[in-house]
């Protein structure tokens, strides 16, 4: 985090609100509302291709709502991949089956851990999302519980709202008119869950994300893996606005978001402040300004001539100077602009703080300024593209020109892998919900309730492993959070082996033997449990468990022993051990008798190598020692 | 309290505020502020404000210039429903201004005037409501309809198809339209399947036609002659397939360029004609294996006039159904055999038990629709008198139902 500027925000003078809302996808057997199984797919795998095109429709209280009515600013195909997978109900050619009882289960086990109040009829409702994500055009969702809360370093934290959902489409292509979307991902069940606007820092933002990601996976029953997991900050300051930063897939970014969002709505509100007072205004006309660049050598706008496109510019007046001040990192007012502009179809907009640039020349621009009477203090923006197009994109940039006048925008935005944020839609009013009639209600009864199974959270669990089997914080730590923490209580348990042994033979040393390439994925508990007994019958060393598990793993169908004499580990016993031993000793007679104890070191590599790692370390070092010891005193 | 007052509910220590919903429990069902409904045991309910109730604007029609005349008989049905606000369900209930207000592109099609027939779902349809139904598409043409469309529930669709088929022959296109996607949700095929029928209602094709998605994909809408269509699918879009023959033709969605595949009448080729009686006391009996005879018998009885048989492969019953099928003959009841395999051509020459069902007085019904048969069966005998003149009518193509020929592509 060294290498990042840092705002230097007093977030409590600048009055940071915010929230995070996590959507996590849940390990059921099969999706939400159809019996698919949840397994994402090659998109090569694909054995059928359809196309769609949405329309925005009146919801029951004969509104549009206005997300869905920007969205239809942009008519586009909508392309689906389907698999042997998935079925009609993906496909939108089936009416849902009932909320799968296996993920109303696990939802109302995370509702418990967050200590939420659950509600007795859980109702499903469609959600308007005609970005093409959802065949539907809306996504199924459910509310579960509301009033939860955790603990964090900064005292509670409330959790306003817990949801059951479908997971949208995967978005696999952007062809601007023409979206591909893949089905395998619809309809995984997945749980959003909401904080109260009760985080006071970027630091804050990121701990309250990883306390509620520990307690998902503590269930076991959640997906793991990249893309299973994505994080939405909502994030406002006094005077500014609620912005929604969508999509966060990094955990470690959220702080940065958290910081980057506050920083933008503080810097709008200086250029808002700055506007004021010169008494700026973004009430022009588009004019028409194509015949000035007839002969331009500017290649963007040339490009799109070609295409009988114009070009319009716009005059923002006292804005000079600042279109292309930084409101984030590497972004300019000009870009927010340009950003909206995008929306409605173009590449994006010039503007007069970049110019001259991208071949438009000084006398390009004392042309357009004279033909919109714009005096230095002035601004503008323009727009090169089909005429329909371009009128829509500089309409829409004015827009959020006149929006800089009045501060922060409402919006959504879509998090960069930087932690900056672009622009996505408004965000989104209620008039967007509406029954699922297809979906009965689901009623949570007291006995329902009392029948859930609540796991315990790896955060205790590691602190009880620590304590019960002595485990250091890290091997502690590792353990409580796989899912083979219950085998490795059981192995403790039936064989008299260290903790720490237990703990390397089923996580530390599968994961080095994944990494060099072998199929661990074959191994069974069976197998790890065999290669410990063999360990503790003396019957193979520690240091040979590696081996072990890499013949059996290539062979799942062999035994532990078979195996350990394949690997050439099988057999030695404290006899033989002696018997190396007493060879070695008198072979080296006078290094022993040179070098006294020390000579233990030495003697330790040949015993090893005679024996091929087949005995225990420390087994051979005792021998060596009392064997060594003998020679010196006899 | 009432269905759109703004209430709280205390549950225990918490308390929830939001709209009263309809509810299927004993739970109170309320809408949050946040969008979603909840249903909850309320400990205690109290009122905050009363409701006011939200009415849709209605666009009015307007009428373009220069444009055809097309008129849109509402009758129910998916494509004219929305949710309910009061119920939480999908009704009926959309009129068919709603459908063109909310489908902008029809306007750029024709200019429509619009009438609720009926307002009912398509399973409750009945023969009477045929004839209704018949009567005003007529009316519309005599008043200057260039092209008239129906919208209707799916689930019945093929049957008030064939009905128009046989009781209008008419100069002007008559479309039948449906979705099978409620027009609430953005993916619905409503408006796809509306704008492709308006489509056909101003063209050439002066048939009784039902025009819906042909695929899954939102490309293009087959064009179904009213007697060779079937629902074969409880729900997808494409549900609508003819049966042994072509479709008629199929219209391109963005394009609307229709692109036909076989001869058919052609705009203004014959006059109007409305023969509006049917005799709505025929059956269509299903014969299963070990199926009693006494099933036959009973329509007999009960004084049914017609019958249509739909047997199995090329159209048998048991042998033991014979006697039954000659003592419904002998009753003067015409009986009509078609086959449950839907594809093909009654044969009841091949083997024994169809030349003894023959022999019996059964006729075949070729290769006509043992839904279309029973529809057909009912106009037959409202229109002829007696059951010798009802069969020759039954043994002949009136509407394009029966073809002397299958096209091996079919
Ligand atoms: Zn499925």
């Amino acid at each position: 985090m060294t290498d990042r500027e840092e705002s230097g925000l007093d977030y409590r003078a600048i009055g940071l609100v915010s929230g995070i809302e996590i959507h996590q996808q849940l390990d059921s057997a099969s999706k939400l509302f159809c019996g698919c199984p949840t397994v994402l797919r090659e998109v090569g795998d694909s054995n059928l291709e359809f196309f769609r095109y949405l329309r925005p429709s009146r919801s029951e209280l004969g509104e549009i709502d206005r997300a869905a009515l920007e969205e239809t600013l942009v008519s586009r195909k909508f392309i689906y991949k389907s698999y042997d997978t998935t079925c009609l109900v993906e496909a939108d050619e089936e009416p849902p089956s009932v909320l799968n009882p296996e993920a109303v289960e696990i939802a109302l086990i995370i509702a418990r851990l967050l200590h939420m109040q659950i509600v007795d009829e859980v109702h499903t409702m469609r959600k308007t999302v005609i970005d093409g994500s959802n065949t539907s055009g809306f996504q199924r969702t459910a509310y579960v519980g509301s009033h939860g809360h955790v603990e964090t370093s900064q005292g509670e934290v409330g959790i306003d709202i817990l949801c059951l959902e479908e997971e949208a489409a995967r978005i696999i292509d952007d062809r601007d008119d023409e979206l591909v979307f893949s089905l395998d991902r619809l309809g995984i069940p997945l749980v959003e869950i909401g904080t109260a606007p009760d985080i006071v820092s970027p630091a804050h933002a990121r701990e309250v994300a990883q306390i509620l990601g520990m307690m998902l996976r503590s269930t076991g029953r959640v997906k793991r893996g990249l893309g299973t997991i994505r994080q939405d900050v909502n994030v406002s300051v006094a005077g500014g606005a609620r912005v929604e930063v969508k999509g966060v897939q990094a955990l470690n970014l959220i702080d940065r978001i958290v910081e980057l969002e506050a920083l933008r709505q503080v810097n709008l509100l200086k250029i808002r402040d700055q506007l004021k007072e010169r008494g700026a205004q973004a009430s022009d006309e588009p004019v028409d300004v194509t015949d000035i660049f007839r002969k331009s050598a500017s290649r963007v706008i040339q490009g799109a001539l070609k295409k009988e496109g114009v070009v319009l510019a716009a005059r923002l007046r006292g804005f000079a100077g600042l279109i292309g001040q930084e409101v984030q990192p590497g972004r300019r007012l000009g870009t927010e602009l340009s950003d909206r502009a995008r929306r409605a179809g173009v590449g994006g907009i010039f503007h007069s703080d970049e110019l001259p640039a991208y071949g438009i020349t000084d006398e390009d621009l004392a042309l357009v300024r004279d033909r919109l009477h714009a005096s230095d203090e002035d601004g503008f923006i323009m727009v090169a593209a089909p005429g329909d197009r371009a009128s829509k994109a500089l309409l829409a940039a004015l827009e959020r020109a006149r929006e800089a006048l009045v501060g922060v925008p409402e919006e959504t935005r879509r998090a960069l892998p930087d932690g900056a944020s672009e622009y996505m839609r408004p965000l989104p009013g209620s008039a967007r919900m509406y029954p699922e009639t297809d979906v009965p209600p689901v009623l949570v009864t007291g006995e329902m309730l009392e029948r859930l199974k609540l796991p315990e959270l790896f955060t205790d669990r590691a602190a009880r492993f620590q304590e019960e089997h002595g485990l250091n914080p890290e091997l502690a730590r590792v353990m409580a959070a796989s899912p083979n923490f219950q085998l490795f209580e059981e192995l403790v348990k039936r064989y008299d082996l260290p903790a720490a042994v237990v703990v390397r033979t089923l996580e530390t040393t599968p994961q080095e033997l994944a990494h060099d390439g072998v199929p661990v994925g074959n191994l069974t508990d069976d197998h790890f449990s065999a290669c410990l007994a063999l360990l503790s019958q003396g019957k193979l060393a520690k240091e040979g468990i590696p081996e072990v598990l890499k013949v059996l793993a290539a062979s799942p169908e062999m035994e532990a022993a078979a195996a350990a004499e394949q690997a050439g580990l099988a057999g030695v016993d404290r006899s033989q051990v002696e018997t190396v031993v007493k060879s070695i000793v008198a072979q080296k007679e006078k290094l022993v008798r040179d070098r006294q104890e020390r000579a233990i070191g030495p003697l330790m590599g040949l015993v090893m190598k005679e024996l091929r790692g087949r005995a225990d370390g420390a087994l051979v070092s005792e021998t060596l020692r009392r064997e060594i010891q003998k020679l010196l005193q006899g | 309290m009432d269905l759109g007052d703004k209430i709280s509910v205390l549950c225990g220590k918490t308390s929830y505020e939001g709209i009263l919903m309809p509810s299927r429990s004993d739970n109170t069902v309320i809408k949050l502020k946040n969008g979603y409904n909840v249903g909850l045991r309320a400990d205690k309910i109290e009122l905050l404000e009363k409701g006011q109730s939200v009415s849709l604007p209605q666009k009015a029609l307007h009428k373009r210039e220069g444009l055809p005349q097309v008129s849109i008989l509402s009758t129910g049905g998916t494509i004219a429903s929305k949710v309910d606000y009061r119920t939480g369900a999908v009704t009926s209930q959309f009129s068919a201004g709603e459908i063109i207000s909310a489908i902008p592109e029809l306007e750029e099609i024709a200019s429509y005037n619009a009438r609720v027939i009926y307002t009912i779902l398509s399973e409750n349809m009945r023969a009477e409501y045929w004839i209704e139904l018949a009567r005003a598409v007529a009316a519309e043409i005599r008043s200057g309809s260039q092209g008239v469309i129906v919208t209707h529930g799916t689930d019945t669709m093929t049957y008030t198809a064939a009905a128009l088929s046989f009781m209008i022959r008419t100069p002007v296109p008559i479309v039948m339209v449906g979705s099978q996607r409620s027009s609430d949700r953005p993916s619905s095929d409503a408006a796809m399947n509306a704008i492709c029928a308006a489509t056909v209602a101003v063209s050439d094709i002066a048939e009784v036609s039902l025009v819906m998605h042909a695929g899954t994909s939102d490309d293009y809408c087959s064009i179904h002659r009213g007697t060779r269509v079937r629902k074969m699918h409880t729900s997808r879009r494409d549900a609508f397939q003819s049966v042994n023959r072509q479709p008629i033709g199929r219209v391109d969605y963005l394009s609307r360029k229709i692109q036909t595949f076989g001869s058919y009448r052609r705009r203004g080729q014959t006059d109007l004609e409305l023969s509006d009686r049917l005799e709505p006391r025929c059956a269509l009996v299903k014969y299963v294996p070990g199926a009693s005879s006494a099933i036959l018998d009973y329509y007999v009885d009960a004084g049914y006039r017609g019958i249509v048989l739909e047997g199995t492969g090329l159209g048998h019953v048991s042998s033991e159904w014979i006697p039954s099928i000659k003592r419904a003959a002998d009753a003067g009841i015409p009986v009509v055999v078609t086959s449950q395999c839907l594809r093909g051509r009654i044969c009841d020459r091949v083997y024994d038990t169809g030349r003894y069902m023959l022999a019996a007085g059964a006729v075949e019904g070729r290769d006509m629709l043992p839904e279309v048969a029973l529809v057909k069966m009912m106009w037959a005998l409202g229109n002829t008198s007696g059951r010798e003149e009802a069969l020759e009518v039954m043994s002949r193509s009136m509407a394009g139902e029966i073809s002397d020929s299958t096209p091996a592509t079919v």
